[in-house]
């Protein structure tokens, strides 16, 4: 669309802007609006930026498209009192205690309020307040806090292609929630917290743990050790006024200090060690031609995704621990011994970018003699909450350096934070030690055409190469993993991060409002990773020395042990089952799973044939069969429970005999 | 068990195998380019009664939508029940020619007698589900009252309440 448009008596060029309100902000007039998002569909809900125009009248201007000839007013006495009307109605059912909002500050709801200067609410509040949903160990949702702007259903189907929220209800009683209004922990939800960075006022908001880390600093009998995320040094100095993107690793250190942390270190370090052991394994996969693509394990809203949604991947998957439980498992298996301590003398903290590593850091599996491996996980934003609280005046610290030796990391480890760094340090790693030279140069990535967010680079090794791809946010992962089923696309290592360009805009970093933001942080990474005169991890003396020390070489049973992990898959929604056959007097019990998978792999099949088979051998008085959501073994499926006994792969060619052995032998 | 529950869980003992392979045959209906979530869920509720949460479930995995979206749509239409209805379903018409024959009045009588408050309108042993409907289109019957597709017209409450005692008799009898 070409031709101009006048705005306030301004006239203005139309410059292929998608809406109204688009080409209304370039014209320097902030228009306000809720469920508007830099990088969501147009959703029209919240009406505040209606505008008026000449021959049209009222209209939202997010949601109509810019026409040559229009003349638009933003700012009428009857446009006034309709945004304060909508303000009003807003207020009226949102619970207003302002003071202990974890928002307050940074709300749309409150700033607009302000702004509007509505000092009173004509409205009675109409409904009672609902319970909040504290049970996820990533986020709280709070629908007293909701306005319905949409933008975190949006934003789960959409950008991540889950949609774990939706409206539900209608009119006056309209709410956002997951399916059944179940909890976030009993859902598919994979805590990455892009909710929270789309809401406008504190619906969605991290789980915070900052108590339990008072705590333990304030607990003589601990020995409390921080570790840093890459993408933390630059986003954190954002919630002191810094500028997006500038790096503020001294200063965090030196605060983590006066907060009374007793060590403190970079998990960078421990990503060189990522770095070192998935390099290995990706090695004698790519040689041996097994389970490839190998996808990259180190985004734990990715590796929940996965379990959710592929079980058929999870043998693809790395085995490797995302880097921050590598650390914190070294911390606890190794280090606490040869300091004389156990591993429940130890509290070990991580500071992420990220909502879903607080659910990682709570798997069973991730834990050393009882003790977790991580004792807990604080978001940027929580460090910062820390700092305030504390009374640190974050501008006027003197730079301070990491302790020794889980400090200091190579530049590959310093860029994990960020699409696209996990793969180029398995790159430079892979190539050391292939060629045994060090690598000289970074592999370009290359966007791949119609795949949004995935990019790909090829590294030539001997006569072959290795195809190499990333993607970042989970729908753009889900469409390349559609495509690599089909043979679209193909390649060796996929880096999947769940989060729009990475860790950079993780669920747990101050919020933004633009995709320059996230543009600056990423910068900010990449100038960290050439600061550093060690590129590569090999190069790195202290993984060496971990390596000598406790780990023998990457890939050895002890590395395997404690790097290392398994996957499970993961059910969608919690227990539910769809009675088929119910016997009076039950004496065998059968389950049949239909959940996704077993049921693209024909789970129904399998029930029409025991049915027949039930009822062929008159035993429906005696014989439960149940469709069941989900046994939790996907990948291989269909799933079959007789009497507690599972079986997996069930076809119905083996089903009479299976029946004949399990069921009628045992009832006559 | 206690008596109650076993009341309430028999419909599907005897139907749980047909009403599956129904629900499947409805999804299967209506799969392709066309598919409407809408009417596999009014279908799904023809047979079921009520839409089951696992039901939904289950609608949604085989169409690929996500669970809260399927129950988003569920409880957007009136018409949609996620509780299990009573096997008789009395319907009272409360559309304007209806109200202003004092429809509201067949409706409370019938709370009266069956004990029967807002937010708990079947009866405990799953026999009555009464619900009110905005306009059935029978306006010169007014006022109406419809029990599992039969239509009464011109109720009084007294009648009304006869009915349903007739037909609990009835269900007493049989058992």
């Amino acid at each position: 669309m070409s031709g101009t448009i006048t705005i306030d008596q301004k006239q203005l060029p139309i410059n292929g802007e998608d809406n109204l309100l688009e080409l209304i902000r370039k014209a320097s007039v902030d228009l306000p609006a809720f469920c508007y998002h830099f990088e969501l569909s147009d959703f029209g809900a919240c009406r505040m930026c209606i505008v008026e125009e000449e021959k049209m009248g009222f209209i939202a201007s997010c949601s109509t498209p810019p026409a040559d000839g229009m003349v638009i007013r933003t700012t009428t006495p009857r446009l006034q009192r309709m945004r304060r009307t909508i303000l009003e109605l807003l207020l009226a059912d949102h619970d207003r205690d302002c003071t202990i909002c974890e928002r307050s500050g940074q709300c749309r709801l409150q700033e607009l309020t302000l702004r509007f200067g509505i000092d009173n609410i004509r409205f009675g509040k109409d409904i009672e307040a609902l319970p909040r949903d504290e049970l996820s160990a990533s986020l709280v949702r709070d629908p007293n806090k909701c306005v319905l702007c949409g933008n975190c259903v949006r934003n789960c189907s959409e950008i991540q292609g889950i949609g774990v929220l939706d409206f539900a209800y209608r009119g006056a009683r309209v709410r956002v929630m997951p399916a059944f209004g179940k909890s976030l922990a009993e859902v598919e939800c994979v805590g990455c917290g892009q909710c929270i960075q789309a809401c406008p006022t504190a619906a969605l908001t991290i789980k915070f743990e900052i108590d339990s880390v008072w705590a333990a600093l304030s607990d003589p009998h601990k020995r409390v050790i921080v570790q840093t995320a890459p993408a933390v040094r630059v986003a954190l100095g954002e919630e002191f006024a810094g500028k997006a993107g500038a790096i503020s690793t001294g200063k965090m250190v030196a605060a983590l200090r006066r907060l009374g942390f007793h060590e403190v270190y970079d998990t960078c370090f421990a990503a060189d060690l990522t770095a070192m052991e998935e390099t290995a394994e990706f090695l004698h996969r790519f040689e041996k031609g097994e389970n490839l693509p190998q996808f990259t394990s180190c985004c734990p809203a990715w590796v929940k995704y996965a379990e959710h949604f592929h079980s058929e991947l999870l043998d693809q998957l790395s085995t490797c621990r995302s880097p921050h439980q590598m650390l914190g498992a070294l911390l606890k298996k190794f280090y606490a011994r040869e300091q004389g301590l156990s591993p429940q003398d130890i509290f070990v903290v991580s500071v992420m970018p990220c909502t879903a590593k607080k659910f990682e850091a709570k798997r069973p599996e991730f834990t050393t003699e009882g003790s977790p491996d991580v004792d807990a996980v604080i978001s940027t934003h929580e460090l910062a909450r820390m700092i305030r609280e504390m009374g640190i005046v974050f501008e006027e610290l003197e730079d301070d350096s990491y302790d020794l030796p889980f400090g200091f990391a190579s530049g590959a480890g310093t860029i994990f934070g960020y699409s696209g760094g996990v793969s180029t340090a398995v790159i430079r790693t892979a190539i050391y030690k292939l060629s045994g030279k060090r690598p000289a140069v970074d592999f370009a990535f290359t966007p791949v055409e119609g795949f949004p967010n995935v990019n790909e680079t090829i590294v030539p090794v001997g006569d072959g190469a290795i195809r190499i791809a990333t993607v970042h946010t989970l729908g753009a992962a889900k469409k390349l993993i559609a495509a690599l089923r089909t043979g679209e696309l193909s390649y060796h290592l996929v880096e999947v991060m769940a989060c729009p360009g990475g860790c950079i805009s993780g669920g747990g970093q101050p919020l933004i409002s633009d995709a320059q933001a996230r543009h600056e942080r990423a910068q900010g990474m990449r100038g960290a990773d050439k600061l550093q005169q060690i590129r590569a991890p090999q190069d790195n003396l202290f993984i060496k020395e971990v390596y000598q020390r406790w780990l023998e070489q990457p890939g050895s049973d002890v590395a395997h042990r404690t790097l290392h992990t398994g996957y499970t898959s993961r059910r969608r929604v919690f227990g539910q089952f769809i009675p088929v056959v119910a016997a009076e007097r039950p004496v065998v019990d059968i389950k049949v799973c239909v959940g996704t998978s077993c049921h693209l792999r024909g789970s129904y099949g399998v029930i029409q044939e025991l049915a027949a088979l039930i009822e062929k051998q008159q035993l429906t008085d005696r014989v439960n069969l149940e469709a069941t959501f989900c046994l939790e073994q996907c990948d291989r499926g269909p799933s079959v429970v007789i009497d507690g006994h599972l079986l997996e792969g069930v076809s119905e060619e083996r089903l009479p005999a299976i029946f004949e052995e399990m069921v009628v032998k045992n009832l006559v | 068990m206690s008596t109650e529950q076993q009341i309430q869980v028999s419909p599907s003992r005897r139907n749980g195998q047909r009403q599956f392979f129904r629900l499947n045959e409805i999804i299967a209906e209506q799969t392709g380019a066309n598919r409407s979530l809408i009417a596999i869920l009014q279908a799904v509720q023809e047979e079921y009664r009520y839409l089951p949460e696992e039901v939904l479930t289950y609608i949604a995995t085989a169409l690929d939508l996500s669970p809260a979206t399927v129950f988003g749509v569920a409880t957007f239409f009136a018409q949609f029940s996620l509780e299990p209805k009573g096997h008789y379903l009395v319907t009272i018409c409360d559309g304007t020619a209806c109200h202003v024959k004092r429809s509201m009045s067949v409706y409370d009588a019938i709370c009266r007698k069956y004990d029967l408050t807002e937010g708990r309108l079947t009866t405990p042993d799953m026999l009555f589900t009464l619900e009110t409907v905005a306009c059935v289109g029978a306006c010169g019957l007014a006022p109406v009252m419809i029990i599992n597709g039969k239509t009464y017209g011109q109720i009084s409450p007294e009648a009304a309440v006869a009915i349903v005692d007739k037909l609990a008799n009835r269900e007493e009898k049989e058992e």
